[in-house]
Order: C-alpha cells, then structure tokens, then sequence
C-alpha cells in the first residue's frame, strides 16, 4: 500500500521562471516488462539543486541513467532549447566509479573532455587548459600525478567531480554521491558542489540517500517510491514523518535543529530478551 | 592554516597542474626517441650478422647511398650489396612489421577486452587466420592482384570468426578475464584441429611447405612478402592509432565511457576489426608467431605508462625491436639450419605469461 500524496508546492515558487535546464516528461523505464520508472515528470531550473529521495529500488539510479542514455526510456527528456542531452550537456557522477588501475589524476580528469574532441580524438591546448584549470579549482593539484586506484574514498570522489566539471556540462547529475564517505567528507563533496552550482551556474539533479544532507544542499526535493513521484516540493514540505516513514517502512522523525531539518529513525523499543529454550 | 608537515612546493599551483596535464598528455618523448635508437641499433646488428658477414660501415654506406641525392661510395662488393638489399634488409623489415603489428594487434585486444591477457594468439585469432590462409594457400586460391592477395583476405576471415566466436563465449558466461582466453582457447583447439585436417589432404609437397610457413618463420623471397603487408599495416596502423584515445576512454567501463559521450559498441568494432585485419595480414606472411602480442605490450607498461595512447605507438616500436632481435637468433643459433622464429618468441612468450598469470593472481585477490 504506497501512500500517493503531493505536498503542496502552490505559491512556494515564483511564478516567473527561466527556461528550464532540464525537463522531463513521462520518463517510463522497463526492464524485462518490470517498469521500474513509471512516469516521472520534472523540470530542473537553471542553478537550481533538485534533490531525488527515496528507499533502496525506488528508481532513483536507473532515472538518472535513463538521461545520460544509458537505460532505454520512453517519454521525453530535453534540454531547456529542446535539444536531447548528450556527453557535452549533462555530466553524471556515478555512483560506483571505476577507477582503472595504473591512470593517473590528470589522465582520468582528461577523460573528461572526450566528447568535446575532434575526429582524431586529441585533445587540443584549450581542453589541457580546462583540465588543470579544473585541478586548480578543487585543489588537486598536489593529487595530479597520482594513480586514481591508490586514493581514498574522498579523493576519489573529488576526482569523479573533476572529471565531470572537465566535461564542461551545464548540468550535473550526482548518484548517491556520498554514499562511500565519512561524514566529514559527505560534508566536503557536498559543499563543493554547492559552491560549483553558485560560481559556475551548474543545475545540479542528485539522488540522495542522506535525508538531513538533502534537506541542508538541495531547493527541492522528489520523493520516489516504486518508480513513481510520490511528493515533491520544499524539503520542508516533503520531509513529512509519516509520509517519510511509509516510504522507507520504518518509522522515521524530522527534527529541526539550528533551523535545518535532521532526518532520524525513530528511537527503538527494545524487544524483551527471548526466554530460553527448556 | 599552515601545515608544518607538507613541505612548500617551489612551482605555484597552476603550473603543477598544467604540468601534470601535459606529462597525462603527452606521448614519452623520451621512451619514443630510446626505442628509435635502440630498433635501429638492432637492426644493423641484424644486418651484418649471418653466415655472410657483412662490414657495419658497409652497410651504412649502402644505405645512405641507397637515399636518393646522397652519393657515398659503397664499400660492399655486388655480391654483398645483393645479400644486403635481397635477402638480409626484406627479411629484416618483414620480422619488424610483423613485430609491429603482433604488438599493435595485442595492445588494442588488451585494450578493448580491458583484459591485460589477451593476445591475438591466446584469442585464437591467430589459429582462425592460419586455418583461412591454409585453405588459401594449400587449396589454389592463392592468387592475387597486383600488391592484393587472396591469402590475407581468408585469413582475415578465419580471424574475424575466431575473435568474434571468443567474444561470444565470454559474454554468455560473465565478463571474467579468464572466460574470454578459455573462449580463445576453445576456439585455438577447434581451428587448429581444421588445419591439420586440411594439411592432411594437401600432398606430401605441399603440405611441408604449409606446415613449414605455419610454425613462424620470416622466409622472404625479396620485397614480395613486404610488398603484401604493408598496405594492410598502413591502413590499420593508423586506424588504431587514432583510437588509441578511445581504448583509455574504455577503461572506464562501457557505462561509463559512453556518458563520457564515446559509444563503446562503434570504437570496440572498429578496433577488433582493425586488430584483426593486421593479424591476419601478419600470419599470412609469416605463420602463428605466439606470445609478441602478450608480451610487448606488458614490457611498455611496465616500463613507460599504462596509457595506450602510449601503449599503441609504443608496441609497434618495442615489437618490431623484439621480432627484428629474436629474428637474429632464429637465423644464427642452429646455422646454416634455420629455428622457426615461432618457436623462439613461444620459448620467451610461455614463461612470460605464465609469470604474468601468477602475479595477476596474487594482486587481484
């Protein structure tokens, strides 16, 4: 029994709007007569962090693929000129990167530039100028002649957004893009990409398994449950303890702490030791 | 904040960077430069060794004679100047092209399969070329147009379905390492078995002759041999080179890669075919040579960098150095009789890979 609820999103925006970076129409994925995306409609605006939440199998992944295009979809997916997105428009941070053994930073930072190359597939001075201006900019340059396989799970993290600001996208998806670190480097990665969407302009599409941190980073959030949005709006508006709590089938609190929203699971009643067997 | 742990580097920043940008760029100038002295030096070691020994300073004479609108007074006697020009020097350039192709072929196998094992000889790609170039060799369909032959063309064939059937037995069974040489393996053992029945049925005469040219060996008679390769290393030298780029791209992973903007199908298409177009060509001048396609492109990693973009143009170099050296032993180690070339590069090339499977074994669990 899924809970079907719209938070109210009326009136909480500005009824004037750029054109969209990003828009989604009726994205459906199926795999194997399994819909797994069941129509999912979106429009990210220019600068804006849109968070999509949602439980384990939600969908959340295999939505975000479908718009790089790696998963067939039916439905429209578009640019805000209208154009479908290709590798020169929408940058994805996966979630489980493949760090290749033996690549260097730079190399793999490098790669970034593939779909900006010619016919001969070399790089020209201008895309080894954006890589190290790049290394520059997320300070990893002490990092640059180091193997991508010997970093820690924060650098590599680092590194992968390298890579993705070297495509030079004005759209920027992350896949659980935390989901490997510390806190402190949760709290790193998210900042930086907070800080890119705001000197850079980057529209930022991320799925987030870290509740708090969505409320903190993103101005609106999706809730997906079985492939379908169940809410959308405000964290404020869809972070809901008992919505929250039948999605993710456990029960679940929000609490406002210094102003910001924490997510937490709802302390645990603690079940009587079972009596021994006779 | 300062840190009294990290030393303060000398270079600002933004030259660190673009500095490491460059060396991720760049080609190893260097390691091309030592390769080039290092080919040309065993070339000329290959040139004045034999039962005829020819003068170092002769044949450099010759040679530079040989440039048009250098005139130096070639100190060789025509006999000399014969062996030179018709036996030694075609016989030297084929072992090199070979060489070349063998280690160009290999790395892009390694590089598309994103397997470091495989090698046009463990793929069966060699065993399927040698069964089409055997048809075409042993059964009359050797016939040929102008530089083009029929031999390269059926071996071309043979190697396509041998690379493409490996392909398949890897996909059914997962994408390990392993599967895809036990798919070679499998296909090796069915194109071989094909081979030996098609030898059985040619004449005693011919069959010697086959057999002979099936266990690696350089034999030239003049440039025809190089005549018939080097349009194919030309063309699918360069094919590969330009996807050099693509095949680090793939390192990444197919998903990966393509929301990188490649499309992995294409590029990995392009480059089978490419790789297996110069393998065939390769084996139909000169039999199953095993192992130069495993082990070149180890030793540039090794050495160099495990970037194609410098693997590629590297292993042409280092394989055309190794088979121009091996060559030298397959010449003068049992003269005046001669050891298939084959048969030296497996001595190496078995150990190697056997090495090769050890050590991988240990880092990868």
């Amino acid at each position: 029994m899924s809970p079907v609820l719209t938070a109210s999103t009326q009136g909480s925006e500005s009824a004037i709007r750029s054109a969209p970076a990003l828009s989604c129409r009726d994205v459906r994925v199926s795999f194997r007569d399994q819909e797994v995306v069941c129509g999912v409609n979106l429009e990210l605006d220019t600068g804006q962090w849109l968070g999509i939440i949602g439980p384990n199998g939600a969908g959340k992944s295999t939505f975000l693929r479908s718009i790089v295009g790696l998963a067939d979809y039916s439905g429209a997916i578009a640019l805000g000129d209208g154009r479908t997105p290709g590798a020169a428009d929408v940058a994805l941070v996966p979630q489980a990167p493949i760090m290749p053994k033996g690549m260097t930073v730079a190399e793999y930072v490098l790669l970034g530039r593939t779909a900006h190359l010619g016919w001969l597939a070399r790089e020209s001075r201008a895309d080894r100028e954006i890589a190290s201006s790049v290394l520059n900019r997320l300070e990893l340059t002490a990092f640059a002649d180091r193997f991508v396989s010997t970093l820690s799970g924060g650098e590599a993290q680092q590194v992968v957004v390298a890579r993705a600001l070297a495509q030079q996208c004005p759209v920027l998806l992350l896949d659980e893009p935390t989901s490997a670190l510390d806190l402190g480097h949760q709290v790193s990665v998210l900042e930086l990409v907070d800080d890119l969407r705001r000197t850079e302009g980057l529209s930022v599409l991320a799925a987030m398994h870290d509740l708090s941190a969505a409320a903190r980073f993103a101005d609106r959030l999706i809730l997906i449950d079985h492939g379908r949005i169940v809410a959308e709006g405000r964290p404020a508006a869809v972070l809901q303890p008992d919505l929250l709590s039948a999605v993710y089938g456990t029960p679940l609190t929000v609490q406002p702490i210094d102003g910001e929203l924490v997510v937490l699971p709802e302390p645990r009643r603690r079940a009587k030791p079972p009596k021994e067997a006779p | 904040m300062a840190d009294a742990s990290l030393p303060t580097t000398a270079l600002p920043d933004a030259d660190a960077a673009h500095s490491a940008v460059r060396r991720a760029f760049g080609m190893s100038i260097g390691a091309a430069v030592v390769g080039v002295v290092v080919l040309v030096a065993v070339g000329l070691f290959s040139a004045t060794s034999g039962a005829a020994g020819l003068p170092v300073k002769g044949v450099l004479g010759a040679l530079f004679d040989w440039v048009p609108l250098i005139g130096v007074d070639s100190s060789l006697s025509t006999t000399q100047e014969n062996i030179l020009f018709e036996i030694r020097l075609p016989r030297l350039v084929l072992g090199m092209l070979v060489g070349g192709s063998l280690g160009v072929a290999g790395a892009s196998y390694q590089g598309v399969f994103r397997n470091p094992l495989a090698d046009p000889y463990l793929l069966g790609v060699s065993a399927g070329a040698g069964f089409g170039a055997v048809l075409a060799l042993g059964f009359g369909l050797d016939l040929s147009w102008g530089p083009f032959d029929t031999v390269p063309a059926a071996a071309f064939a043979g190697a396509l379905v041998a690379v493409l059937a490996s392909m398949a037995i890897a996909r059914g069974g997962g994408a390990s390492p392993a599967t895809l040489l036990l798919g070679g393996v499998a296909m090796a053992a069915l194109f071989s078995a094909a081979q030996t029945y098609a030898i059985q049925q040619l004449n005693e005469t011919r069959a010697r002759e086959v057999l002979s040219w099936l266990f690696g060996q350089l034999n030239t008679t003049g440039w025809k041999q190089v005549g018939i390769l080097l349009p194919y290393v030309v063309v699918c030298g360069v094919v590969l080179f330009i996807h050099r780029r693509h095949l680090d791209v793939l390192r990444v992973g197919d998903d990966e890669a393509r929301s990188l903007g490649l499309d992995p199908a294409r590029s990995r298409l392009v480059v089978i075919v490419a790789a297996s177009l110069l393998t065939a060509a390769a084996v139909s001048v000169s039999g199953l040579i095993a192992f130069v396609g495993l082990v070149v492109p180890h030793i540039v990693r090794l050495l160099i960098s495990h970037s194609y973009r410098v693997i590629v143009p590297l292993s042409a170099l280092v394989g055309a150095t190794f088979l121009a050296f091996v060559d030298i032993g397959a010449r003068t180690l049992l003269a005046p009789s001669e050891l298939p070339v084959g048969v030296i590069t497996a001595f190496v090339g078995a150990p190697f890979f056997a090495v090769v499977l050890w050590r991988d074994r240990w880092s990868t669990t």
